[in-house]
């Protein structure tokens, strides 16, 4: 008799279920899922949480209007928490579990290199919110991967534009010792003589690192005109302290790293007179209204403020751009990833927070210099300067 | 002379690093004689000190009430600790007891993960930012309290164990647990006497540092293991080792860091207690075993 219920039970329960995944399947409502790979916990959360809060606003903006073409958006995010193997596994299960169309991340470079293997394998197009130019160089070997964070390679251009304006020509250079700070650290130094600058110091200073004063005593004995400081997180505060506290008067030029209210807010009386390049997201007040990025940055600030509680960041922006240029290839490709991929890179004109996007064949990050002003912070703000 | 000007900045780096670790190292010492454990935790200490007078900073901006505070609090959590955690168990193996502190340690990391978040935290200078120059070098003034009350800390630890009852009668648990027992001396409250005192130790340290190396709640895990090493180097259970091993190994950190490599600036450390584990294992200044 126990049997027998038993069978009953799980027939009708089979056939329920049956049933039920049939009417799910329907074409017309299937949603359209997006991968997310973010360095959500772990040092590096600062740039992976607001990615994915930024991504998840902009998909539920659109499902609120319902979805693209009718489909709604799914994003399945996944926290690498930093971390290059979990990254690997993240990518994989994205794609063979969830069978992401495609997906938006990493965070970091090292984790970017390693997705970008699968994700090129798979043939899935994948828009990266890193820094290093290697994520999207060289062109033919990067034809499924894009990104939509400026490049180190543009913002030492621009440092270096600006130091040749005020005659700065021998800098140090202080890196940090992580992805972030090693690509920085090559492109400081390739880019140099281009622009009439020696690097007179070289020196080096860990992620969590607290005191950088025997680095920068070394630097005060050279004749260097400028301290260049490449590096993200607290680190790069503590060297606008030490600096100060050393009693050096050169400028110390930043990183785009530096760009957070967060790093006013560590470096305390260092961050006065401190430079740096930055996306307009940072300034966008002080703007003229015939920028076409200030709009754009504003509906992105007073739009993440409100649902979140916290300042808007840059780095949250790169998603917010990602999510956005994925929406629109979608738009116009459909779900298939090879149309995506060529939707994307057919991308013009696309005004983002992180500057103005014209994706090519051969630049798969779309930006110029020009995405990056310089600021200062003067009295505890960010200012435009020259 | 050129090289003389670093050279005096890295001594005074070094110095003010060294005290920190020599604090740190004083705390595993502590424990170490009453309990014959190593408490892995106590990196933990130095974190929760800086974190507690942080957050009651913020509330009050009162610096004396926040150092006061968060000694205090960390104090009371290092008795919690000592009563919850180890009590318990009882008489079980050394090996035991120290696996449970390293779990402890990580418990009270993830608490403060969940308290604080992984920002990072500023603590104003007790007196100021604005730097003193020593000849060629500059010294803040909060080098200068690092230094100063590290000294009077030790000093103080030094008449506490040698002239009050309370602490020779510490000392003779260290010594000899079951004769100190029966001579009448409550074993059980000198242990817990012991990790109030390293809990307070580390919780000073941690709420000295923080005005130039920031809090955060990962802090104490790196500056547990230099100090354990600093014990280590120095002799476990020798005060004075302590303090040795700690200062020693703040000026080759700085030394290395500013001469040879800052990359290199980690590996010193335990380079270091490599070398002395093999060269003399008991520690520069012979500890208790």
């Amino acid at each position: 008799m126990r049997i027998k219920t038993w069978l009953v039970g799980g027939a009708l329960a089979m056939a329920g279920l049956i049933l039920a995944s049939g009417c799910g399947s329907g074409s017309k409502s299937k949603p359209y899922v997006i991968g997310g790979i973010f360095s959500i916990t772990g040092p590096q959360s600062y740039l992976g949480e607001p990615e994915r809060n930024s991504m998840e606003m902009v998909a539920d903006a659109i499902n609120a209007k319902g979805g693209i073409n009718g489909h709604p958006l799914k994003l399945v995010i996944y926290d690498d928490e930093g971390d290059v193997t979990k990254a690997r596994l993240d990518a994989e299960k994205l794609l063979q579990k969830d069978q992401a169309m495609a997906i938006i991340g990493p965070s970091l470079t090292p984790t970017s290199m390693t997705v970008l293997d699968i994700t090129q394998k798979a043939k899935i197009p994948l828009i990266s919110c890193a820094a290093a130019a290697s994520i999207t160089s060289p062109a033919q070997d990067r034809a499924w991967v894009f990104k939509t964070a400026q490049t180190d390679q543009m913002a030492v251009s621009r440092i270096y534009q600006y130091c040749q304006k005020h005659g700065i020509a021998k800098v140090a250079i202080l890196t940090m010792s992580s992805g972030f700070g090693v690509a920085g650290k090559e492109q400081l130094l390739s880019q140099a003589a281009q622009y009439g600058i020696e690097v007179v110091a070289q020196e080096v200073f860990g992620e969590k690192d607290t005191d950088m004063s025997p680095q920068l005593t070394n630097i005060k004995g050279t004749p260097a005109q400028a301290v260049i400081c490449w590096g993200t997180g607290p680190a790069p505060a503590l060297v606008a302290k030490n600096l100060k506290q050393l009693g050096l008067t050169v400028p110390l030029i930043q990183s785009h790293g530096a760009a957070s209210k967060k790093f006013i807010e560590l470096a305390g009386d260092g961050a006065e007179g401190v430079i740096m390049p930055a996306g307009k997201l940072v300034i966008y007040k002080q703007l003229p209204d015939s920028d076409p990025q200030k709009a754009v940055c504003q509906e992105y600030a007073e739009k993440y403020v409100a649902k979140f509680k916290t300042p808007e960041s840059s780095f949250g922006g790169y998603a917010y751009d990602a999510q956005r240029m994925l929406d629109q290839a979608l738009q116009q490709a459909g779900p298939d990833p090879a149309k995506i991929r060529d939707a994307l890179e057919g991308i013009k004109n696309f005004v983002g927070v992180s500057g103005i996007f014209n994706m090519s064949l051969e630049d798969h990050n779309g930006l110029t210099p020009d995405a990056f002003v310089m600021v200062k912070i003067e009295k505890g703000q960010f200012t435009l300067t020259d | 002379m050129p090289i003389f000007a670093p050279l005096s900045q890295y001594f005074i780096s070094g110095l003010t690093n060294g005290a920190i670790y020599a604090l740190i190292a004083l705390g595993f010492g502590i424990i170490f004689n009453s309990t014959t454990i190593i408490n892995f935790a106590q990196g933990e200490f130095v974190m929760l000190g800086a974190m507690c007078a942080i957050s009651i900073y913020h509330l009050v901006p009162s610096l004396p009430l926040a150092f006061a505070g968060g000694v205090i609090i960390v104090s009371l959590v290092g008795l919690v600790f000592e009563r919850l955690a180890l009590r318990p168990v009882g008489e079980a193996s050394p090996l035991t007891l120290i696996i449970i502190t390293v779990g402890a340690g990580v418990f009270l990391k993830g608490v403060a993960m969940l308290l604080w978040g992984k920002e990072s935290y500023t603590l104003p200078p007790f007196s100021g930012e604005a730097p003193l120059h020593l000849g060629p070098a500059t010294l803040l003034p909060q080098n200068l309290w690092v230094l100063g009350l590290t000294l009077v800390l030790v000093l103080a630890l030094e008449a506490f164990f040698r002239r009050t009852l309370m602490g020779k009668a510490m000392r003779a648990c260290a010594y000899n647990p079951r004769a100190a027992r029966l001579v009448g001396i409550p074993a059980s409250r000198m242990v817990q006497l012991s990790f109030a005192l390293s809990a307070l130790l580390g919780a000073g340290a941690g709420i000295l540092i923080a005005p130039l190396t920031l809090g955060v709640y990962d802090m104490g895990t790196i500056l547990g293991l230099k100090g354990f090493a600093a014990a280590i180097i120095g002799g476990l259970g020798s005060l004075l080792g302590g303090v040795l091993g700690g200062l020693l190994l703040g000026l080759a950190e700085s030394f290395t860091s500013g001469l040879i490599s800052s990359g290199y600036k980690d590996a010193v450390a335990f380079l270091l207690l490599l070398v002395v584990l093999f060269l003399r294992p008991r520690g520069l200044l012979g500890g208790r075993q």
